[in-house]
């Protein structure tokens, strides 16, 4: 992370600035400041669900060093997370946990979804138990492909969450203006997730092949 | 949490003047960070003892053996890396294990080597985290854990190089392995096995005599000689009751019978938490042992048989099993001519070792409940498949 650094979009020459900078004043937006602070200091929530747990944890661990990018403090309980990583399948059981967790994560928070599993179901897509895709209950912002992915990966993942964070405007954004989102908790019934997704945040893909109702009817 | 008034079998409140108590019912799990994994233990407290537990899984259940059943026998390799996603060696070689003997194909002689190479290299990944994880569960957080990564990820190397993966390796293949190890890939093996050992000096060193470790584990989490047999408990588990019981010696499966190793167990009629602990890290040893024998007696040659282009056995029914680092893994196949199982179901270690949780837990402290279920050794992955 470089130091916050003058947003363009303060009306400034350079002069001033210099002069400013040299009478040790920097000008820059909250945005920026706060952007930055966050992003370095990320809080991963101790969440591991499957295989992608263990790769976590690995990225934690000494050869690849998660704090290095100031995301080593990770957080039993969601009350001091800031970041949920799906790490693995979750199941039609699991989900409504998944999703009360989630609830319960202070703002601003973030959701990275490792693992081809927690993306869509990846190869146990065809389970009936198998939720395909965590994005179906709550909004991810970064998607980590991989079976399990690599630690490294864990991390770029982490850059590109970083990246995201920095464009963030305190002003405007859902995780500082709409209060701490809560999305309704699935319940499952014992064969299946009801409702089966949460329109709010993820709408089944269009079907450009399907037909109109009255046409398949007549 | 929730205060509740049922009482659990053959116990009696403790009644004082003026005091109403009752029992607290904690559900532990599934988000837990002590519960290794998706698990969870409905715990039944009198004040910190623990008096009725009751554990509640389902939670990564993955629908393995129905999905195996629709494809292809080869198809359902992949998906026995995920089962116990420690040791995705050791699943491989129970299930190419029992596809083995639906047809009849031999295993080449170099296979067989690498295989027993792959399977002892995993076991000492396998106790390694299980190890760090259990003292992490003891209130060592971190330090321990990251010991064992760093070597685990020496030994992770070896299987990228090797598989292409580090932790899914999809090596094996029915009647042998998918290719041949690279160039120098042996002498890497050679020079991580000769190292291994002044890291494990290093840990028993910390661990093994470490006294906050002896008061938490002796005594804890006792598991009778009698109870682990009727109750089906294979692995380091059950040598740790007593039992000297190690399928490398009974079923002498592979090529095991050529090597010189020793099977740790306790010898009382008892085991605790210690022993567990211990036996595991005896373990590691012999395994070293096992590894130097096999890299020395290694030869060149072809690495898969003459295994059918289809695979597709006559009816048959057979099991397969090994002994994975948390005990008997076995696949049972049911074939009937088709290019897919009738039937195929895992026999894991893991589900059967924790079906006596309850019975260790009973009468100890809650969280003592935390470092049983650590020494049983879970991987949920295979406790709900």
């Amino acid at each position: 992370m470089t130091t916050p650094n003058t947003s363009p979009g303060i009306d400034l020459d350079d002069t001033t600035r210099a002069e400013l900078e040299r009478a040790g004043v920097i000008v820059s937006k909250v945005d920026t400041l706060y952007n930055w602070a966050r992003g370095g200091s990320v809080w991963p929530l101790t969440f591991g669900l499957a295989c992608c747990a263990i790769e976590m944890i690995a990225s934690a661990t000494s050869r690849f060093d998660i704090s290095r990018f100031g995301s080593e403090v990770f957080r039993p309980t969601p009350r001091q997370a800031d970041l949920m990583i799906v790490s693995g399948t979750v199941t039609k059981k699991m989900a409504p946990q998944v999703v009360r967790i989630y609830n319960q994560m202070p703002e601003p928070k973030w959701v990275i979804a490792m693992g081809a599993c927690a993306i869509s179901g990846g190869p146990f897509k065809q389970g009936y138990n198998v939720l395909k895709g965590i994005d179906r209950y709550i909004p991810v912002d970064v998607y980590l492909p991989g079976c399990p992915p690599r630690p490294e990966a864990v991390l770029q993942s982490l850059n590109y969450l970083q990246e995201k964070i920095r464009t963030q405007d305190i002003q405007s954004d859902p995780a500082f203006t709409a209060g701490r989102r809560q999305y309704p908790v699935p319940e499952f019934t014992g064969t299946d997730l009801e409702p089966p997704y949460n329109p709010e945040v993820w709408q089944p893909p269009a079907n450009p092949n399907a037909q109109p109702l009255e046409e398949a009817t007549a | 949490m929730s205060s509740a008034t049922a009482t659990a079998p053959n116990y009696e409140l403790i009644q004082q003047d003026g005091l109403d108590t009752g029992l607290l019912e904690v559900s532990m799990g599934p988000h837990h960070p002590s519960t290794h994994g998706v698990f969870r233990m409905d715990v039944k407290l009198d004040g910190e003892t623990v008096v009725d537990l009751s554990p509640v899984f389902g939670y990564l259940h993955r629908n393995h053996e129905k999905l195996a059943e629709n494809m292809s026998y080869l198809g359902s390799m992949p998906f026995t890396d995920r089962l116990d996603y420690f040791n995705s060696m050791t699943n491989n070689w129970a299930y190419a294990l029992a596809a083995e003997k639906l047809v009849e194909i031999e295993v080449p002689e170099r296979a067989e080597y690498l295989r027993v190479i792959m399977a002892e290299l995993t076991r000492l990944v396998n106790h390694l985290s299980l190890v760090g994880f259990f003292v992490n569960d003891l209130g060592a957080l971190g330090t321990p854990l990251l010991y064992a990564f760093r070597e685990r990820e020496k030994i992770l190397d070896l299987f990228e190089q090797a598989s292409g993966a580090r932790m899914m390796c999809n090596y094996f293949r029915f009647g042998g392995l998918r290719n041949d190890v690279p160039e120098g890939w042996l002498d890497r093996a050679r020079e991580v096995v000769d190292r291994f050992p002044v890291f494990l000096d290093e840990y028993e060193k910390l661990l093994c005599e470490n006294e906050i470790i002896l008061s938490r584990t002796q005594g804890v989490g006792n598991l009778s000689r009698d109870l682990a047999i009727s109750a089906g408990i294979t692995g380091p588990m059950l040598r740790a009751s007593g039992e000297r019981y190690d399928l490398r010696k009974v079923d002498r499966y592979g090529i095991y019978d050529r090597f010189q190793f020793r099977v740790p167990y306790s010898d009382g009629d008892v085991g605790d938490c210690y022993d567990r602990f211990i036996v595991r890290m005896l373990e590691m040893r012999e395994s070293i042992g096992i590894l130097k024998q096999a890299l020395d007696g290694i030869e060149h040659g072809p690495v898969l048989g003459n295994a059918p282009k289809v695979f597709k056995p006559k009816p048959a029914e057979v099991y397969g099993r090994v002994e994975a680092p948390k005990g008997e893994l076995g696949f049972y196949l049911i074939a009937d001519g088709t290019p897919k199982p009738y039937r195929y179901r895992v026999r894991p270690p893991s589900l059967i070792n924790l079906t006596v949780l309850r019975d260790m837990c009973l009468g100890q402290k809650v969280a003592d409940a935390v470092i049983i279920l650590g020494s049983i050794d879970i991987v949920l992955g295979e406790v709900d498949r």
